[in-house]
């Protein structure tokens, strides 16, 4: 059986230094992988060379068949990447920038066609966007934003969807609508999703699989319950933290090492 | 709500295009020969073959329309349309909206050129066909300066590296072209008149020269008009979505520039059509080059017509320089529309 997507001795230099080395990563098909670590850990990168986007050594398959013997835009039709902070130019309105992601689909000099507007606007109301159409960007909120770029990412319909940090700018709430949405969109249109992510709690909760990396390199790669423990999350955030494993699930908090004012 | 792109909305494309075909019928109308605008429509019905009509002008101001005012409204309409879709092209692959179509060195590459070629021409050699191959020579090899340097230094990733590069360039042409002109200091007023521009030596050869030229660059950039709207989304996102980023910019850039280098080698340096043309449809019509791009092409071909035919006019029978009328009616107006809309937002 060849997997979803796989990354074999993934390596990424810039200028002399190594910001990822030798990087192996397999992902099933609906499978939701979460890559976690620390600052400068290597999870952007890896994340964009798995898109196809940066320049890498090693060997990057698509359903067992590599990368690099696809277009950029048949790529782009497997592949649909959300970065941590797109580029929603004001002024689109977001009918316009959900379309925007039917490029892949378009011939290049072409204009879009019924069946493009179509799917850009199946993608609009599967995320309940159907009053912003006709919104600016410029007018809509972090939330509302959000759920628009994940819009346009399902409009290119690839079945393989990269999430570079999905909710590092919302609010709790937030957070959880769109992690709940991801999910919902995964099992009902069986994607399989790669995405980093700070919370690791979240982390923990919505990925069926975490993969620790630290600098550059993957440390250790497993379901939430087996990653997330104190002393893995102490080595590689020097952070000193509470795990709390209740019902299947786990909790990861902050824990301050001494309280010197006590009031 | 329909899920749509705002591509050019009918009611402007259609006021665009009467702009245009006004400020053509007033260009052939304006001079010292009075030719009305009705007898004008009607010399154009009796060229046109499947009419059968006859002109009702007479043998000298028919040659006075088509041997003279024509030649001269067809150019600075082909130069007009050209430098306002270069300008949009650039700023949409720059993704900068101060980006002009002189912004990588095509002036200065123009100017060194038509200096050479004025200052060291052999005495009595004719200058009229050295110096627009000249111009098109230093604008090309400018841009194609400023692009390997750019990129060299790693501008396929940043477009600021290629416009520091385009700047860099255009400085080192422009003190060579000063150091010619010192040198030559005679041909001082011939090389300052080229560079400030203008339609006055306008034949059909020049037209028939650089028509090719533009109509493949407008080509070319209207064929990517869509690709530009993705472009927007920056480099990554756009490479994402299966666009060739790094080969897109540069057929872009070389189909603005050979066009542009076609324009500025028949008319000398003519500013700010590039930028205030697509500026004003961005303010008035829409952000999306879909709109952008083809309404520039028809706007800037009616402004510049319009410019050429107040330069010709304030001062007649003296010409003014047209970069001149350009900038002092084009500024003020920019100045106006900015204020009075609201979408600042570039």
């Amino acid at each position: 059986m060849s997997y979803a997507l796989e990354a074999r001795a993934v390596s990424v230099t810039a200028g002399r230094h190594l910001i990822l080395s030798g990087v192996d990563v397999a992902v099933t098909q609906g499978e939701w992988v979460a890559i976690i670590g620390p600052n400068g850990a290597g999870k952007t990168t890896l994340l964009r060379a798995l898109a196809g986007i940066i320049a890498f050594a090693g060997q990057v398959l698509i359903d067992g068949r590599p990368a690099v013997m696809s277009t950029r835009r048949e790529m782009a039709r497997q592949i649909a990447l959300v970065p941590q902070r797109p580029e929603t130019p004001h002024e689109l309105t977001v009918a316009e920038y959900v379309l925007l992601g039917r490029t892949p689909h378009i011939g290049y000099f072409a204009t879009e066609t019924r069946a493009d507007r179509l799917a850009a606007e199946r993608a609009i109301a599967r995320l309940g966007l159907r009053q912003f159409t006709a919104r600016v960007l410029g007018s809509l909120s972090g939330g509302e934003l959000q759920r628009v770029v994940l819009a346009r990412a399902l409009a290119q319909e690839a079945s393989i969807l990269l999430l570079d940090e999905p909710t590092s700018a919302l609010d709790l709430g937030h957070q959880q609508q769109v992690l709940e949405l991801v999910d919902r969109l995964r099992r009902e249109s069986k994607l399989t999703v790669v995405s980093t992510m700070h919370d690791l709690s979240l982390a923990g909760q919505y990925a069926d699989r975490l993969l620790l990396l630290d600098g550059g390199k993957v440390v250790v790669d497993g379901a939430p319950t087996d990653v997330l423990s104190e002393g893995i999350v102490a080595a590689h955030y020097g952070a000193d933290v509470q795990v709390i494993k209740d019902n299947g699930s786990v909790f990861v908090l902050p824990r301050r090492k001494e309280v010197r004012w006590v009031r | 709500m329909a899920v749509r792109s705002r591509g050019v909305p009918p009611l402007w494309g259609s006021a665009t295009l009467v702009f245009l075909a006004g400020a053509l019928l007033l260009g052939l109308a304006i001079g010292p020969a009075q030719i009305g605008p009705g007898a004008i429509i009607a010399s154009v019905l009796a060229h046109l073959e499947m009419f059968h009509r006859s002109s009702p002008l007479s043998s000298v101001d028919e040659a006075i329309l088509w041997q003279v005012r024509a030649p001269r409204v067809a150019l600075a309409a082909l130069v007009g349309g050209m430098l306002a879709i270069a300008g949009s092209a650039y700023q949409g692959v720059f993704r900068n909206p101060l980006a002009d179509p002189y912004l990588l060195g095509v002036a200065a590459g123009a100017g060194l050129g038509a200096t050479l070629a004025i200052a060291y021409a052999a005495a009595g050699s004719n200058t009229g066909v050295l110096l627009p191959l000249a111009a098109f020579g230093g604008a090309s090899l400018a841009v194609a300066g400023a692009y390997v340097l750019g990129r060299s230094a790693g501008g396929a990733r940043s477009t600021t590296t290629l416009i520091l590069a385009g700047v860099i360039v255009a400085l080192f042409m422009t003190a060579a072209q000063t150091f010619v002109q010192q040198q030559r200091s005679e041909t001082l007023r011939e090389v300052y008149s080229w560079i400030l521009g203008g339609f006055g030596t306008a034949d059909w050869r020049s037209v028939t020269v650089i028509a090719p030229y533009i109509a493949l660059s407008c080509g070319v950039i209207l064929l990517h008009r869509r690709i530009l709207d993705v472009l927007s989304l920056g480099d990554e996102e756009a490479a994402s979505l299966g666009v060739h980023v790094r080969r897109t910019r540069l057929v872009l850039v070389i189909a603005a520039t050979a066009g542009t280098a076609a324009a500025v080698a028949v008319s000398g340096l003519i500013g700010f059509v590039g930028i205030i043309v697509p500026h004003t449809i961005r303010l008035l019509v829409s952000p999306s080059s879909r709109a952008i791009v083809p309404l520039s092409l028809v706007a800037g071909a009616g402004f510049l017509v319009l410019a050429d035919a107040l330069a010709r006019t304030i001062l007649s029978p003296a010409e003014l320089p047209i970069g001149v009328v350009t900038a002092f009616f084009g500024a003020p107006f920019f100045a106006i529309l900015l204020r009075t809309t609201r979408r600042m937002a570039l």
